[in-house]
């Protein structure tokens, strides 16, 4: 579903990713892990086509993001890391703009709306001004953006990032019931959350996989049975660099 | 298709908030303001409404134009929303298309909403609506022109009062560059190459030859041609800062 080859990023002199690979397949939940500035970000906007990469390509259902962005674009579902939304509009007015965009017309677009609405408990707020919601609900307003045309391949940036514990915990489990289905792509730097969404994680840092494997796999190679441990590892730390 | 979704995103937005409302009343306060004061309507007694009432209108745009096209694309880089509008399926040329013609909409609006001037000359006396007509068209020009220049501005920053400051510069230049009593004193001081060069940049001649009921096939391609080339740039420039 999701085909990373080789992917590079390269802003000035700064390599943000470097040859980065990876797949993910259909029913599989990939936990995309690494410390801040490790390249999470770029890798993920440059699979959803907003930058372009320097070398290297991303394919979705086997479209090329480099050869055909608009046709790989409309097999994905994207949430930005801050969740970026229209103020001015109503909740219900932004998703069935989306929905417009993603070519969703009539009875068709409705239901994709009514659809979204409920898979993200936004019912409550359906009316009310974006510029109004909390920011649980600013992140599930933008996460039903992403469902809207029912993707096959979803790319979740930190999507569980400033929401309370209960709000966490029903993002993790909806994640995990989208991913029986879908391809998910998913970055975090919250290690528990591997451990209950993903079915993989791949470790980056400083734009290269360091680790990669399922939970089990990781929790082995720790050697001390804890994530953390190995994240503290294998990726390198702000205060290495300053030493 | 995707450019009539933005369009209609865009004139929403302008009328569910006060931005739209303000800037016709201030428009149409100003406009009509200085026709019956400087402009001098009752005494002069001009039906074709020239120089009591189109003339003005450059004057007004060249600070209110920058006004609606700010938020632009400003907005978007602020908010963030521009990585949606970048992983949708549309080109950024459909949005730019449609962005433009919903603040141009605004204008119109406005425009039309003069017609009681319209009205009260033909009930006064018996005008030539032909030239009223053509000076409408072409205050409505150097609106558009003035509002791809903000555009353009707009693309390269996401502070909005920053792209109202330099918009209006450039608006200001444009206009005073062709405006005679300031080419007078320009042709004193510049030589000759330089003097026709600004002269040719700017907007008044081809603004007053449609105001006085002129149809000339050159000053189409002028305004028509500073238009593309605006909007051709907020293209590459919105391309260029994802690259």
């Amino acid at each position: 579903m999701i085909e990373v080859d080789h992917l590079t990023k390269q802003f000035g002199t700064k390599r943000a990713v470097d040859h980065l690979s990876f797949t993910v397949k259909k029913g599989e939940v990939l936990g995309f892990l690494g410390p801040n500035g490790a390249g999470k970000s770029t890798t993920m906007r440059m699979i959803t086509g907003f930058i372009p990469p320097t070398s290297g390509d991303a394919k979705v259902c086997g479209i090329s993001i480099v050869d055909n962005p608009r046709g790989a674009k409309t097999k994905i579902g994207y949430l930005p890391e801050s969740a970026p939304l229209y103020n001015d509009m109503t909740v219900i007015g932004f998703l069935k703009f989306c929905a417009s965009i993603r070519g969703l017309k009539g009875t068709e677009k409705n239901d994709a709306v009514e659809r979204a609405i409920e898979t993200c408990f936004l019912n409550t707020v359906a009316q009310q001004s974006i510029d109004t919601l909390s920011k649980g609900y600013r992140h599930r307003t933008c996460l039903a953006q992403a469902l809207l045309h029912d993707p096959e391949v979803l790319i979740l940036d930190e999507p569980t990032d400033g929401l309370d514990p209960n709000q966490k915990f029903e993002v993790r489990q909806l994640i995990k019931r989208l991913g029986q289905t879908k391809a998910i792509l998913f970055s975090t730097h919250i290690l528990e959350e591997v451990e209950a969404a993903c079915s993989r994680a791949v470790i980056v840092d400083r734009g290269k996989i360091v680790a990669d494997g399922t939970p089990a796999e990781l929790l082995d190679q720790s050697g001390t049975g804890s994530l953390t441990d190995l994240f503290r590892k294998v990726t390198s730390r702000d205060t290495e660099a300053a030493a | 298709m995707s450019s009539c979704t933005i369009y209609k995103r865009e004139l929403s937005s302008y009328f569910s908030q006060p931005t739209a409302y303000a800037i016709i009343v201030i428009f149409l306060l100003f406009s009509l303001g200085l026709t019956f004061t400087f402009g001098e309507f009752m005494r002069v007694g001009d039906s074709s409404l020239e120089w009591t009432f189109i003339f003005w209108h450059p004057w007004v745009y060249m600070l209110l134009a920058p006004a609606v096209g700010m938020k632009l694309w400003a907005d978007e880089q602020r908010t963030g929303t521009i990585e949606l509008l970048g992983t949708f399926p549309l080109s950024t040329w459909s949005a730019i298309i449609g962005k433009y013609l919903a603040a141009a909409t605004v204008w119109l609006i406005a425009l039309v909403l003069t017609f009681p001037i319209v009205c009260t000359v033909n009930y006064l006396g018996s005008p030539d609506n032909g030239a009223i007509l053509s000076g409408y068209i072409g205050s409505f020009l150097v609106c558009c022109t003035f509002l791809a220049i903000t555009m353009l501005v707009s693309a390269c920053t996401r502070d909005q009062v920053v792209c109202l400051i330099v918009s209006v510069s450039i608006c200001v230049l444009v206009l005073l560059c062709g405006y005679d009593p300031v080419t007078r004193e320009l042709s004193k001081v510049l030589p000759p190459s330089i003097f026709e060069g600004v002269v040719a940049l700017g907007i008044w001649d081809h603004f007053s030859s449609l105001s006085s009921g002129i149809f000339r096939l050159k000053d189409f391609i002028w305004f028509g041609s500073i238009i593309s080339v605006c909007l051709l740039g907020t293209n590459a420039i919105l391309s260029s800062k994802r690259a």
